[in-house]
């Protein structure tokens, strides 16, 4: 039964749940300071993972489950690597296409859309 | 395997461990993850699926965003709010991040109550729960508005790509969608903790199966996942 596994103390959640806010507090000044190029990628995707690491591992007691488990939850999503390079591919190749073929990009319409 | 066979009991055969577990729990008999409850298996295998449809949401809003040719919309402008004549960007959602994250430590926290069969604890730490994931949809709402309002349609808008309100109403609707479905479990959960269904095993409405404490864990693996969501949300579509 559950009650068997090991269960993280409060103060463990306590700890977690404020790095939380400070990792959530990063993600939000990188927005509001407008840090620009590769800085702001290295940045946004290094705290989106740490945030997701820290839920899923502590929050989500995935750390305390079996490593079959474990495995059967994390090793799955890697699938979705392979979906963002075909997503990446496809998406340029349809931009070169229209760049080719297509006017430039029209300008935004105007502020009289039907409401 | 290379294991001497065992004489009598179970007792005497060791739990291996590393990859080893791992093979041995995937090749046993009748079950794998034993010793895990099996609705938590379950919760688990419903979240990987849900893993995978917002997995595909986020691809496909990356796909399209590479392919437009009209110039993306700035969500820090389209998102601002304007408080004491300064602008301030991102500040609803800045909010509505902060509430979801609050949820999350108060979910973990019913939790460790519920755990503790302190059942008033667990009760009000649901409940508390509950009404910051009302108070996010309510905010979602109120953004959802402000955009209508400023003419964000899915098939357009005046700002940029039409591709932008056809993927915000998409990947936010089904987000606020899983928050809202949240919240109802939370109050449906926190009225079986309060009458104390989970201390006398009291089977639920939809199984005759009896539910103890560890339904609040299964379900906080929900909350948290909704949070999980929201975090990649909020840095791929609020923040590129």
């Amino acid at each position: 039964m559950a009650q068997e596994h090991a269960q993280p103390s409060i103060g463990t959640y306590v700890k977690v749940w404020g790095l939380l806010f400070v990792l959530a507090a990063a993600s939000y000044s990188v927005g509001y300071f407008n840090v620009q190029g590769p800085v702001r990628w290295f940045l946004l995707v290094v705290l989106m993972l740490l945030q997701a690491g820290l839920i899923v591992a502590v929050l989500m007691h995935l750390v305390w489950e079996r490593l079959a488990l474990v495995y059967a939850v994390l090793v799955p999503p890697l699938l979705l690597l392979t979906l963002i390079s075909i997503g990446a591919l496809d998406g340029l190749y349809t931009f070169e296409i229209r760049n080719e073929f297509f006017a430039p990009a029209p300008a935004p319409a105007p502020a009289t859309e039907p409401r | 395997m290379t294991q001497p066979a065992p004489t009598s009991s179970a007792a005497t055969v060791s739990a291996p461990s590393g990859l080893q577990s791992v093979i041995a729990d995937i090749s046993s008999d009748q079950r794998a993850f034993k010793n895990v409850p099996w609705n938590k298996v379950m919760m688990w295998v419903f979240l990987l699926g849900d893993v995978f449809v917002f997995g595909s949401f986020l691809i496909a809003y990356m796909t399209v965003r590479i392919a437009t040719q009209s110039p993306w919309p700035h969500a820090t402008e389209v998102f601002a709010l304007t408080v004491a004549g300064k602008e301030i960007p991102l500040l609803l959602v800045a909010v509505m991040t902060f509430i979801l994250t609050t949820s999350c430590g108060t979910m973990s926290l019913a939790v460790s109550y519920g755990y503790q069969k302190n059942r008033q604890k667990a009760f009000l730490m649901l409940l508390i729960t509950a009404l910051l994931g009302a108070s996010f949809v309510g905010m979602q709402a109120i953004e959802w508005t402000k955009l209508i309002h400023e003419g964000v349609r899915p098939w357009g808008n005046p700002m940029g790509a039409p591709q932008f309100g056809a993927t915000f109403f998409m990947i936010t609707g089904f987000h606020g969608t899983h928050v809202t479905i949240g919240v109802i479990f939370l109050i449906i959960t926190a009225i079986k903790v309060l009458r104390g269904d989970l201390d006398n095993r009291r089977p639920g409405f939809m199984t005759g199966r009896k539910g103890g404490y560890e339904i609040v864990e299964i379900l906080s693996l929900y909350w948290h996942f909704v949070d999980l969501v929201w975090v990649f949300i909020f840095a791929v579509f609020y923040l590129w």
